[in-house]
């Protein structure tokens, strides 16, 4: 928690001069605002940690405005704005389980799987004969997101996509 | 965590390159006749400086019915001068040692260290030494030598030998650390978060750059100097944004040792750490007399990170610990 907001870490760097005291310096994003800034702690400084809690929902659909998510066990659906799906929008396939971290039990932040199995709708045929691959090509998802895929991957195969790095794993095991 | 953690964090490249450098390294020693020496990673005492935090675990002794604890050390160095009080004569360690609560870009819990200890040597002339050395292995110019009062002025407008607490604050709240700088009476702690910050990136970007006389209150294990009483013999070197080594023209006074480590521990305490044993027989050897000497610290995996422009010490060495 920081001035009333929770807030995620981004990154965060150890500073040690040699023989004296350790910092932290670290970029946060206020999860509310939005806002990202960059603090700096002595080594061992403490936060109110924030309130927050991890649920894991299945994404049902988007009506353009929220994102809807449902509880497989209550049926208990919820709405994520735009704030709180952000970037990760790509990455939203149907009926693949989510964490929605709610404060407050509103949704603030939307974290997809780590891996994501997606359509390719769009790809350059690449060279024939080229089996191995090794400069790839990029690909579009059925879910908006572009990564780069071997050459051999053809439109219409499914992937298997690492959703914090965006990048291709391999092809869906059938 | 992913499949590929098995996988080594380094480059074999790299790594056939490190073994080359340590070879190197031995070889400088060699022709300059100064021994290698293997000390204990595990010992009974340890360092006590509050901003140190060693490893320590418990050793079960077949014969005895209580365990009891021993340290991994944060350095060789009081093994060493142990040592050099027997009489060694020069002596140098490439070595592993364990920090505890270190880790990011240029720290990993455990890392190689290189120290050396050159008897009959001041820290001025252990600094051409270290000068020689550096430039062998990354061929680079000679170092540039400046003081800490300089550099702190030229680059802070403020004299961090005179400066008083209310001088340092005002001077961190300039630099956007106000909340820091509110709750932080320390001025040591002041002073290295802006030298850290606002000088360190600035020194050393085009040849390596000595930095000497630091304040007498960060002194660690060096002599205060006779001429100005503010300062101590104590030097540190940087090259490119990085801290590579720090040597001190060494403490042989036994009474003021004992002094500095009572200290410490009542730093400790006001902390809420917990007070570390003094080792007693260090400070025997020193009592017995060490030779008047300078000696150095110098990391070996940051030199290795300049000398193959690695920006992460993961790069350098084969599991970091998230793989190790």
């Amino acid at each position: 928690m920081l001035d009333g907001e929770p807030c995620n870490i981004l990154e965060n760097e150890f500073v040690k001069p040699g023989k004296g005291q350790a910092f932290s310096r670290v970029k946060i994003r206020k999860l509310i605002s939005g806002k990202v800034i960059e603090k700096t702690f002595k080594s061992g400084d403490s936060v109110e940690g924030a309130d927050v809690i991890d649920t894991e929902l299945a994404y049902l659909y988007t009506d353009g405005e929220f994102w809807h998510f449902m509880n497989n066990e209550t049926f208990e659906q919820i709405a994520a704005d735009e704030k709180a799906v952000g970037e990760n929008v790509k990455w939203l396939v149907e009926n693949d389980t989510c964490t929605i971290t709610l404060w407050n039990g509103a949704p603030i932040v939307v974290q997809p799987a780590n891996f994501v199995e997606l359509e390719i709708t769009e790809t350059d045929p690449g060279l024939k004969g080229d089996t191995a691959g090794t400069g790839g090509k990029p690909a579009t998802l059925s879910s908006g997101a572009i990564v780069r895929v071997p050459l051999f991957v053809q439109t219409g195969e499914v992937v298997r996509v690492d959703t914090r790095s965006g990048e291709y794993v391999s092809r869906a095991q059938k | 965590m992913g499949t590929d953690n098995w996988r080594p964090s380094a480059s074999i490249e790299v790594l056939k390159q490190r073994a080359l450098v340590l070879q190197k390294i031995r070889h400088f020693f060699a022709e300059r006749d100064v021994f290698e020496v293997d000390t204990p990673a595990l010992c009974h005492a340890t360092v006590t400086d509050e901003h140190l935090h060693s490893f320590s675990t418990q050793f079960n002794h077949p014969f005895t019915p209580h365990p009891c604890t021993l340290y991994l050390q944060t350095s060789p160095e009081f093994a060493m001068k142990r040592l050099l009080c027997a009489g060694s004569g020069a002596i140098y360690q490439i070595c592993k040692s364990f920090r505890n609560e270190e880790t990011g870009q240029f720290h990993n819990p455990e890392f190689t260290m290189l120290e050396w200890y050159r008897p009959g040597f001041n820290h001025l002339q252990l600094m051409t030494e270290i000068d020689e050395l550096i430039q062998l292995i990354l061929g680079c110019d000679k170092a540039e030598r400046v003081t800490y009062q300089d550099i702190f002025k030229q680059h802070l407008q403020c004299d961090p030998l005179t400066a008083t607490l209310a001088d340092l604050k005002t001077l961190a709240n300039r630099y956007g650390y106000a909340e820091l700088a509110a709750t932080e009476n320390n001025k040591d702690t002041l002073l290295m978060l802006l030298f850290s910050q606002h000088v360190e990136p600035h020194i050393g970007q085009n040849r390596p750059c000595f930095v000497m006389d630091f304040p007498a209150s960060q002194a660690a294990l060096a002599k205060i100097s006779s001429a100005n009483p503010l300062v101590a013999e104590r030097i540190e070197l940087y090259f490119q944004g990085t801290e590579l080594a720090n040597g001190f023209h060494e403490l042989t006074d036994g009474a003021e040792q004992l002094r500095r480590f009572e200290e410490d521990n009542i730093k400790r305490q006001s902390k809420g750490l917990e007070m570390m044993p003094i080792d007693q027989n260090f400070l025997a050897a020193i009592n017995f007399g060490l030779p008047a000497c300078a000696g150095v610290a110098l990391g070996i995996d940051r030199l290795l990170m300049l000398a193959f422009s690695c920006s992460k010490i993961d790069q350098v060495i084969a599991f970091e610990n998230s793989r190790a």
